[in-house]
């Protein structure tokens, strides 16, 4: 696999254009996403924050193809992934989503589970397979754990096992929900750094939810952030702090005033979202 | 002998024990524990309160019933007083056509209830035509379907043969098609999601996701074939360890009934442990996530 191979080559532009969603079990309609449209450059880090439940899972699901949009179009790079024609786009190797609460098959070691991918798609025979996840694994840092299982790794290891399986396959965009959430800040700064390397050596577009401001403004080009339900684009916030990153940048000023900055928008959504749960209460 | 015995290597570096000393270390770490005290414990508290009421007191009815000392003596005994021991080729014959009846019958169960549930939890198309026959067929007592297969199946062997199939394919069948429907949805998202085509799904996520739950089936659907292989027998059998039972009694010979009734017991643990075994070997990543747990 040679380096820098889609770095900046502007590959896995995602174009999301007045997307709405809506549920109707038991004919109650809840409409998650509301004519949302946003525009994410190839190999950009576009980060997305906003109020619980607000429907961020379910715009990164109808990105992947694992239910329809009821109306408006993605496409990836020019071509159609769903639209008024095709409302469920296919799922594909080229958009790798990480599960919010992580699915690795737990019957797989992680080198079966990076494995897979390739296989099943006949890109690689299962030796060739074996051989390259091993060696991204050992990449990853997690050389020593390639014949565990996941329910023997800790969950920052599966995690990072994880995205080397969506890598392994040269996705355009990464798609990762609140892939971080529940970990102690020490096991987030690691994967942190291990995730903006990947990034630095892929350019890989990312496509990423979270809840953690910090995380937010520390990782992206862009920060997204989306209204309560139904989602929109409220805002986006450019972070120009120039890459690479490291911890000390979290202490500078220019990062504080962007925190500042997410922080009031997303404050104001917080509690309108606040305020609409008391209403339905009532 | 000393490399057997230890788990130390040449180098000196401590290494995991594997095979026997494995065995060997376990054995150790749980005779340290109050656990098989305990155990031994009670089957001495139970074997002495059945040997009072039957024996020592001699309580009414229960008078009727050997106790455990003549048990012991005929069944052990070369030449016992009422027929049975294990000095006879008698004895070995019903076990051996028991034994072999449920391997038949739990193995055509398992061959066909472990693909067609799986197919049920995977398609709505097959489970659409197939649940609702089998949820109104299950809850029919084994016992009721005696008639119907006397009429349908010529000899002993075949009614006998198929109370037992049925009644072990409808566990096997559920668990294995409840089996699927509990495996998480994101692992088929994330098999879709990295190229898996329909095929590679089954394979991958229906077979091994289901896995847990076919064996948990499988353990309590071999004591279900016992159960009802044991019926077959008493109500149309031939030979085998539930005619012996009702033969015996019938001839008022009490002590080869209850022989029978002990060797069913252990032969029911030691199936069902087999089975236990087997899965635990198949599914060892469930083995050690089970244990990470603390179980
Ligand atoms: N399959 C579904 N059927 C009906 N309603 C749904 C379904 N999935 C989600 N919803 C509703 O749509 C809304 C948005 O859900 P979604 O999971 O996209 O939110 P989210 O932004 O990812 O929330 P969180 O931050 O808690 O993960 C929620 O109100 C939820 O109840
Ligand atoms: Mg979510």
């Amino acid at each position: 696999m040679t380096k820098e191979k889609n770095r900046n080559s502007g590959l896995g532009a995602l174009s999301i254009k007045n997307v709405t969603k809506v549920y109707d079990p038991e004919g109650v309609n809840v409409m998650a996403v509301d004519n949302c449209s946003m525009e994410i450059a190839g190999s950009e880090v576009c980060m997305i924050v906003g109020p619980s439940g607000c429907g961020k899972t379910t715009l990164l699901n109808a990105i992947a193809g694992f239910h329809s949009v009821t109306e408006g179009s993605i496409h990836l790079d020019g071509e159609l992934l769903c639209g008024p024609s095709k409302p469920l786009a296919d799922q594909g190797a080229d958009r790798m989503v990480v599960f919010q609460h992580g699915a690795l098959f737990p019957w797989k070691t992680l080198q079966e589970n990076v494995a897979y991918g390739p296989i099943v798609q006949k890109v690689l025979g299962s030796r060739e397979a074996m051989d390259k996840a091993g060696t991204m694994l050992a990449e990853a840092g997690l050389g020593d754990f390639l014949t565990k299982y996941p329910g023997e790794v800790s969950s920052g290891m599966a995690r990072r096992a994880e995205i080397v399986r969506a890598l392994i396959n040269d996705p355009k965009v990464l798609l990762l929900d609140e892939p971080y959430r529940a970990m102690d800040a020490l096991t987030k700064q690691i994967m942190h750094e291990s995730l903006l390397e990947t990034y630095d050596r892929t350019g890989v577009t990312i496509f990423f939810i979270t809840h953690d401001l910090e995380e937010a403004i520390f990782l992206g080009d862009k920060v997204h952030i989306v209204t309560t339900r139904p989602c929109q684009l409220k805002k986006t916030v450019e972070v120009k702090i120039p890459r690479p990153r490291s911890y000390e940048t979290q202490s500078s000023e220019a990062f504080r005033k962007l925190l500042e900055e997410v922080s009031d928008a997303v404050h104001e959504e917080a509690v309108k979202a606040f305020q609409a749960g008391e209403r339905e209460m009532a | 002998m000393s490399a057997n015995s230890s788990t130390t290597n040449q180098n000196g570096k401590m290494v995991a024990p594997q095979g026997f000393n494995l065995f060997v270390y376990k054995t150790k770490k749980y005779l340290g524990q109050l656990d098989p005290y305990l155990t031994l414990m009670g089957i001495g508290l139970w074997l002495f309160a059945y040997w009072v009421l039957c024996e020592g007191l001699q309580i009414w009815r229960f008078d009727k019933l050997p106790g455990p000392v003549a048990i012991s003596k005929d069944w052990f005994a070369v030449d016992p007083f009422q027929g049975i021991s294990i000095f006879t080729q008698e004895y070995y014959d019903h076990i051996i056509v028991s034994c072999r009846r449920i391997l038949i019958a739990f193995g055509i169960a398992t061959a066909f209830g472990v693909p067609l549930g799986l197919f049920m939890g995977w398609s709505r198309t097959i489970r659409d035509y197939i649940f609702p026959i089998i949820e109104v067929l299950r809850p029919i007592p084994i016992l009721a379907w005696v008639p119907l297969s006397i009429l349908l199946l010529p000899g002993f062997e075949g009614p006998v043969l198929f109370l037992a199939t049925l009644a072990s394919f409808f566990v096997t069948t559920l668990n294995a098609m409840l089996g699927v429907d509990s495996i998480d949805e994101e692992y088929f998202r994330a098999a879709g999601c990295l190229g898996s085509s329909r095929w590679d799904v089954f394979k991958n996520v229906v077979v091994p996701g289901a896995l847990p739950f076919i064996f948990t089936g499988l353990q309590i659907s071999i004591g279900v074939a016992w159960f009802s292989l044991v019926a077959a027998e008493m109500v149309s059998g031939d030979l085998g360890l539930g005619y012996l039972i009702v033969d015996a009694y019938m001839n008022n010979v009490t002590v080869p009934m209850v022989i029978a009734m002990i060797t069913l017991g252990f032969i029911g643990y030691f199936s069902s442990a087999l089975v236990r075994m087997l899965g635990n070997k198949l599914m060892a990543w469930h083995v050690k996530e089970l244990s990470q747990q603390g179980r």
